[in-house]
């Protein structure tokens, strides 16, 4: 949508304008409303249960029940499920496996099995086992760059660049991960500049999407409105994705809000795995039944079955030995 | 069926006001039954957090509901804050009488929006049950005791299923049209989403002015702050919810009940909206009720928060 030159608006008045251009009127009170349109049709969910959502639990599960978890999600009709990171196992031993999962697994032809590289030593371990898409994390927070990765956000981005390079060489897609989009553990808020800024570099890197992270999910629709309505000026809406935490009970009503504003991407993590790291005892991710729930309830489409989802859930509980956190999944084992 | 859309940036009430429904909901919903002195306490922390509208207790005949045994005490016994309502439920006319007599100056009336669960509940239809709150409402209007109508049901019947919202409309507007000033469109088992939500509150919305309806959602599958939500969206200024998430589901054993008050607060502070709820004196509240019924939070935010 090309702007009105400003000489034009000088030698005109705008009731003439809007004489002769009988669009602008409503053109102009679109860019008012910040969303006239209708929900999406059709969400993709990006299942992170088995890599995000196990890493953050305090029980190991042996590879065999990973590979299980992943095939048993690959059967609901899920079309990305993220499989593993090949992060140092010295850091975050629960994936240590990653190469025995991501050969292990049986790959359902239209599935994607996207795996974390967080620098080229991963990214060449995740190629040797055969990965076809990878996934780098950048952070809008300074200070949880620092703790987290033990580098500043611009050192990070030359590491994710070597990545995305050679990525692009293998014609393998780089997923781009914004974490403390809605607020940090140690800053507190963050500015939706800056969460922009860093979607936006991500995005011009290569990367083909933006998963933009509530981490400790603070958030609430007034903070995802305002951050969304940040970025998506410099990233297009169809790139973006939320990836919401359920800590403060907010997460469906934010992705409520940006699927309003024209989101159709949603991470979320099967029977709601993975605790918050920053609220020992409280949860993390958003569970993929709740966020299939309420979207199949709209009348959007996600080519998932949420009955096998829940099946999945309740196999990797077992194996776990916990209760889901999914509030669809309590219900629907409690019901008469 | 297709959610219609919402603008994102739609005006949201600048204020809402929250009935807290955790001491008579979620008490009675609950499956140990707390002393009256806890109850009562409860009550006075709830009082002093900023709400202005908490329902104390049940005027339904302890036979039925033995959790709410303790009625005239609890009535009797509770600091009353000036500002503050408390209003109570009186299913018939003795309940009103015995409420007006312990002191109550608010009360409550429930009608269902599905026939089956009318019939199940309360052992008789909808139409009937309408008529014999006709009693209460006339007492009421007597006495100058404003009533609330409680329509429950609205998106979905344990029995039935699907509800019609029509259905829905109907019953509020009858409620409306007997007096109630305010008609809490009731999600009872918690089975509603942004979807069945704005459909029925369109509906009902067609029939009762938006500034007299209020939202009280279940949480049984995660839905209720996204139902929220919309409903403020949709004009709706007034929210039911319950302290701690108190008071579980009788049609999904283990399952969670009423939406947390904590999570919809902290939810509408994060949206610039007035509640003028101190979110620490609540979760106060809710940590004491929680330890004397013995059992963790169904609150998000206290769960989180007490962490830090």
């Amino acid at each position: 949508m090309g702007s009105i030159p400003t000489t034009v608006k000088h030698c005109l008045s705008y009731e003439q304008l809007f004489e002769d251009y009988p669009w602008l009127r409503r053109w102009l009170q679109e860019e008012k409303i910040i969303t006239e349109h209708e929900y999406p049709k059709f969400v993709k969910i990006v299942e992170v249960g088995p890599r995000d959502g196990l890493q953050n639990e305090k029980e190991i599960v042996p590879t065999g029940v990973k590979i299980q978890l992943i095939d048993m999600l690959s059967a609901t009709g899920l079309s990305v499920v993220e499989a593993t990171s090949f992060v140092s196992s010295k850091w975050v031993p629960q994936m240590a496996d990653h190469t025995q999962v991501l050969q292990g697994i049986q790959r359902a032809p239209l599935t994607q099995y996207p795996v974390l590289t967080p620098n080229m030593q991963g990214f060449q371990d995740a190629v040797a086992a055969g990965a076809t898409e990878v996934a780098v994390f950048g952070s809008a927070s300074e200070t949880f760059s620092r703790q987290n990765i033990n580098c500043s956000i611009d050192e990070s981005m030359l590491r994710f660049q070597e990545v995305i390079n050679a990525a692009k060489e293998r014609q393998i897609p780089v997923r781009g991960y914004v974490s403390c989009a809605l607020g940090c553990p140690h800053e507190g808020r963050i500015e939706p500049s800056k969460v922009a800024e860093v979607a936006k570099r991500l995005y011009e890197m290569g990367c083909y999407e933006i998963s933009l992270g509530d981490t400790i999910g603070v958030g609430t629709p007034g903070s995802m409105f305002k951050m969304l309505q940040m970025v998506k000026k410099d990233v297009p809406i169809d790139a973006l994705a939320v990836h919401c935490h359920d800590t403060y009970g907010q997460a469906l009503p934010n992705i409520l809000t940006a699927l309003q504003m024209g989101v159709s991407v949603v991470d979320s993590a099967v029977a709601g795995l993975g605790g918050c790291p920053y609220a020992p005892g409280s949860t993390g991710n958003v569970s993929t039944e709740d966020v299939l729930y309420m979207l199949h309830g709209m009348g959007i489409q996600t080519n998932v079955d949420l009955n096998k989802v829940i099946e999945a859930g309740d196999f990797i509980c077992n194996a776990l030995g916990r209760r889901t956190n999914s509030k669809v999944g309590q219900a629907k084992s409690g019901t008469l | 069926m297709r959610a219609a859309g919402i603008k994102a940036s739609q005006a949201l009430p600048e204020t809402v006001k929250i009935v807290e429904v955790g001491p008579r909901d979620g008490l009675q919903n609950e499956k140990v039954v707390v002393p009256t002195e806890a109850k009562i306490n409860l009550i006075n922390m709830l009082s002093e957090s900023g709400l202005t509208v908490i329902e104390a207790t049940s005027f339904v005949s302890p036979k039925w509901v033995p959790q709410m045994g303790d009625q005239v005490e609890v009535m009797k016994g509770i600091k009353k804050k000036p500002g503050v309502s408390y209003p109570v439920l009186t299913p018939n006319l003795r309940g009103f009488q015995a409420a007006v007599k312990a002191g109550a100056s608010e009360v409550a009336i429930f009608g269902a929006a599905s026939e089956l669960f009318s019939k199940k509940n309360i052992n008789c239809s909808v139409e009937e049950s309408l008529q014999r709150f006709d009693e209460v409402m006339k007492a009421a209007k007597e006495a100058a005791v404003p009533v609330r109508g409680y329509v429950s049901c609205v998106v979905g019947c344990p029995y039935e299923g699907k509800v019609a919202p029509e259905k829905v409309a109907h019953v509020a507007k009858r409620l409306y049209s007997m007096g109630c000033y305010e008609i809490s469109l009731g999600d009872t088992i918690g089975v509603g989403t942004p979807g069945s939500m704005t459909e029925m509150l369109e509906a009902v919305s067609r029939e009762v002015p938006v500034s007299a309806l209020a939202v009280h959602c279940h949480d049984t599958y995660g839905q209720a702050l996204a139902n929220i939500l919309v409903a403020l969206q949709m004009g709706i200024s007034v929210v039911d919810s319950s302290v701690a998430g108190l008071g579980g589901c009788p049609y999904a054993q283990g399952a969670s009940g009423n939406v947390a008050t904590e999570d919809v607060v902290y939810m509408l502070h994060g949206l610039g909206i007035k509640t003028g709820v101190d979110l620490l004196k609540l979760m106060d509240a809710g940590s004491f009720i929680c330890r004397a019924l013995n059992r963790k939070t169904n609150s998000k935010v206290a769960q989180a928060a007490c962490k830090l």
